[in-house]
């Protein structure tokens, strides 16, 4: 993370004037809200923050944003992302997108990132559907969701993202609720400020295609207790919970993933060197 | 690179085999650093099976005092450490009668194919010498035999063994004693194959893989960033680049996979770091979407794709030149970018280094065909000279307007700005998108962005790199890459016989040197188009991208067999006598 800056700015001042693309409804528009509101808590200037994302709705969020993004190919906004904090450890990053995005086509990255540890925030805003393709099942919906595309349902168990991130060794481990601005706000600036791989699962309605979401507004609540720093019982915690828990469910004190630096750099020439007869 | 040409090349091919794991490649190594000590040119190739160890493995040498850049039309010297898995290298060693096959006849016979019609055999019981001598091991007794029959000097070989063994002092000694005790083993053998006396040299020369030169041009060229996955025959290049780039304040970071790698490369490269990733043909496959990516959102990044022989993992320890259809074409959409492809193991250098100034100063992705051939082939070069290369990326500065990311400018190349930048904040983008980088699908913004990445490779100067050409004739050979060398020995000897041929080697393959290729082709009336491709890629790439008045003609062989300078010698002739 940057050192706070001196000029202030407002929650406003992080959203640029591109009107989203998101349905009127969208949960999305809420995690936009708590991120610019958490850049804004955390006093980061907007040029220092870049905002990677895949492909899907919630991933045209970058550009909503008066931060830098990137917004790249499907599923690869982890590997992005890592390439930018390793090349430019100093400005803030941010990986996000949706559950299609980040645990299907771009899964094995998600479990690598974790097990890194760069020192990176990856948000994914979960609405168990894939909106953009209009409403096909994802990794996180029920097996028995009837769709046209599996009709009937996929009838496949759905992904466990907060006990796999665990399990891969995430070093913040945190779910949300996209309605909740403040409570969101707190837990993506508690992530940005924490060291390592932290990961925050947002639960972010998608009205059009899974309006039976809206009811997530009455079912979410804080979670009972407070975060821990032992994984095991983290996970416990997750997988026995239904779901709707939110909160900063684990914390660890990992240290992030740093390369190798060189105290004395060689030149050129000094590489050439080995080549010599 | 090429000094001092001569009509033919006095030169020794030599084939050190064994099982994996016997030392084949250790001996060849010291053998060809021992040459290269003494005075001599030389370089040598790996082939093997496909298994880690108890596979079939060769050390592919050629020695001469003059410069050599490519194999022979066959091999002098066979020397078998074991027989094992032998016949299956009978067509990539060919033998000829004046031919010596040594091995020790304790552990059987070589195997009917390599024998060549009148090949002299030597039994050389490797075993039983090296049994003699503590902690000896048949492939030193093996490389001191070699070395005789060179009359190599005990000083150069004992020196490159010292540096061989410098990490494992304990296996010097026993080594120089087994190395002695096969040149005891040589002084029975009467043979042609002593090299000539050494030129003394005065020039700085180095020893070096393709993997290494190319990793070393990258730096040059001002990478700093390299992201890789585990990938045979390119692995060599990033386990060579992974201390060196460290050393001069870079990373190198080993992805999850080759989606990964690419990804970690246009991410550093987004952040004001010139980036590679170093891959071969299944890894590059993996990578093309996301070289898409880099062509939208203009981002500059080099690729090496150090290829083998293809389809899918195809033959992954041998050399090819068949992705090249996928490196000009295989990415969706219209895609315009850099291809380009070094000619020799020096010139993966200035390839690779060139590649990275083209990325950067035209914001686009850049790829470098190299290949297996010249990857994994050491060789001995003068120092490759310094070349300075115009091309920097232009950075943007802030000057109160809403920045246009994607403005269109003259040359089609638009300031980047880089995040900690303020004021320049924007989305890079794989969406089409209007100027300011705003996602748009209107067809005047698909329009005006198609054709501005297209003008700006287009319409660049390339300078004199894009091709490297040589002599004079009525009948040409246009060829690429690793076909370089044996295309440039044969037409050497096709002028001792009275035959004089041009050659063209293209660098550069797109954008094509659509004018330049036919100014260098005019007044030519044949052209001999050489790759080593099943289907002649390269061949339909031209008859595809350029126009010839000449009349064209394909010699065209997949790997992992190497064109030889006779093959091509042969096709020259041919056709010139019609």
């Amino acid at each position: 993370m940057n050192a706070p800056s001196a000029i202030v700015l407002a929650a406003k001042d992080f959203k640029s004037d591109t009107k989203p693309v998101w349905c009127p409804g969208c949960g999305d528009f809420g995690v936009l809200t708590s991120l610019a509101r958490a850049l804004a808590d955390l006093s980061l200037r907007s040029e220092e923050v870049v905002l990677v994302s895949g492909i899907g709705c919630s991933s045209r969020l970058p550009a909503y944003t008066t931060c830098y993004g990137f917004h790249g190919v499907h599923g690869r906004a982890l590997p992005l992302a890592t390439g930018l904090k390793i090349a430019r450890p100093d400005l803030t990053v941010i990986a996000l997108g949706g559950d299609g995005d980040g645990y299907s086509i771009g899964g094995n990255h998600f479990l690598h990132a974790c097990r890194r540890n760069v020192d990176l925030t990856y948000i994914v805003m979960d609405n168990h559907v894939y909106g953009m393709t209009k409403g096909q099942a994802s990794p996180t919906t029920e097996p028995d969701w009837d769709n046209p595309l599996t009709p009937g349902g996929i009838g496949v168990r759905p992904f466990q993202p907060l006990v796999i991130a665990l399990a891969s060794g995430a070093n913040f481990v945190a779910r949300a609720f996209s309605g909740n601005i403040v409570g969101s706000a707190e837990i993506i600036a508690e992530a940005i400020r924490t060291p390592g791989f932290a990961f925050v699962e947002i639960l972010s309605p998608c009205v059009t295609y899974r309006p039976e979401q809206r009811q997530w507004k009455e079912l979410v609540r804080p979670a009972p207790v407070g975060a821990t720093d032992d994984p095991a019982r983290a996970a416990r915690r997750i997988l026995t919970d239904d779901g709707f828990n939110l909160g900063v469910l684990y914390c660890g004190s990992r240290k992030p993933y740093q390369p190798q630096t060189v105290r004395e750099k060689k030149t050129l020439e000094d590489v050439a060197r080995e080549f010599r007869l | 690179m090429m000094t001092a040409a001569r009509p033919t090349l006095s030169s020794v091919s030599i084939a050190i085999t064994g099982s994996g794991g016997s030392g084949v490649m250790t001996a060849g190594e010291i053998l060809l650093e021992a040459a290269a000590l003494a005075g001599f040119y030389g370089l040598m190739g790996r082939t093997s099976g496909p298994q880690i160890r108890g596979g079939e493995a060769a050390a592919l040498l050629r020695l001469s005092d003059a410069p050599v850049e490519g194999y022979g039309d066959g091999f002098d010297l066979l020397i078998a450490v074991d027989w094992a898995g032998l016949e299956r290298f009978a067509a990539e060693i060919p033998l000829a009668a004046q031919s010596l096959i040594a091995g020790d006849s304790s552990l059987g016979e070589p195997p009917q194919s390599m024998a060549a019609p009148g090949a002299r055999r030597f039994d050389l019981p490797l075993k039983a010498i090296a049994k003699t001598i503590p902690a000896g091991r048949p492939n030193m007794v093996a490389l001191g035999f070699a070395a005789a029959l060179l009359g190599l000097a005990d000083g150069a070989l004992e020196a490159a063994a010292r540096r061989s063994f410098a990490a494992e002092s304990d296996r010097l000694a026993p080594s120089v004693a087994a190395i002695a005790a096969g040149r005891l083993a040589a002084a029975a053998v009467e043979g042609p194959w002593k090299l000539p006396l050494a030129t003394p040299r005065f020039g700085e020369r180095w020893l070096l893989t393709g993997n290494e030169a190319a990793g070393f041009g990258a730096l040059k060229g001002g990478v700093r960033f390299v992201a890789g996955y585990p990938i045979t025959p390119a692995t060599e290049m990033l386990e060579w680049m992974s201390p060196a780039i460290a050393e001069i304040g870079g990373t190198l970071m080993q992805a999850e996979d080759e989606l990964a790698a690419i990804n970690m490369a246009i991410g550093a490269s987004y952040g004001g770091v010139p980036a590679l990733a170093a891959t071969s043909g299944p890894g590059f496959s993996l990578m093309t979407e996301s070289l898409g990516l880099a062509v939208a959102a203009e981002v500059p990044v080099v690729v090496v794709d150090v290829m083998r022989s293809g389809p899918s993992t195809g033959i992954p320890t041998k050399s090819e030149q068949a992705d090249l259809n996928i490196a000009l074409y295989g990415l969706h959409g219209d895609a315009p970018h850099i291809v380009v492809a070094p000619n020799s193991v020096a010139d993966c250098l200035l390839t690779t280094e060139w590649a990275v100034k083209l990325a950067e100063a035209l914001q686009v992705p850049a790829v470098v065909l190299c290949d297996q051939l010249m990857g994994q082939t050491r060789m001995v070069v003068e120092r490759p000279p310094e070349t300075t290369f115009a091309g920097e990326r232009r950075f943007a500065s802030a000057n109160g307007e809403a920045y246009r990311r994607y403005a269109l400018t003259p040359s089609g190349v638009s300031p980047m700005a880089i995040p900690g930048m303020p004021g320049l904040m924007y989305t890079a983008d794989g969406l089409e998108h209007s100027e300011r980088g705003t996602p748009s699908s209107q067809a005047k913004d698909h329009a005006a962005q198609l054709d501005k990445r297209q003008n700006k490779i287009e319409s660049v100067d390339f300078g004199p790199h894009w091709a490297m050409i040589e002599g004079e004739g009525e009948i040409a050979v246009l060829t690429w890459g690793s076909c370089t060398a044996p295309a440039r020995e044969a037409i050497a000897r096709a002028k001792s016989l009275g035959l004089a041929v041009k050659l063209v080697s293209l660098r550069l393959m797109s954008p094509a040197p659509r004018e330049r290729l036919a100014a260098a082709l005019a007044g030519t009336r044949r052209v001999l188009v050489v790759e080593q491709t099943h289907s002649g890629q390269f061949a339909r790439y031209l008859r595809a991208e350029h126009a010839f008045d000449a009349e064209l003609r394909s010699l065209s062989r997949p790997g992992p067999l190497p064109l030889r300078p006779g093959d091509i010698l042969d096709a020259l002739m041919r056709w010139s006598r019609r």
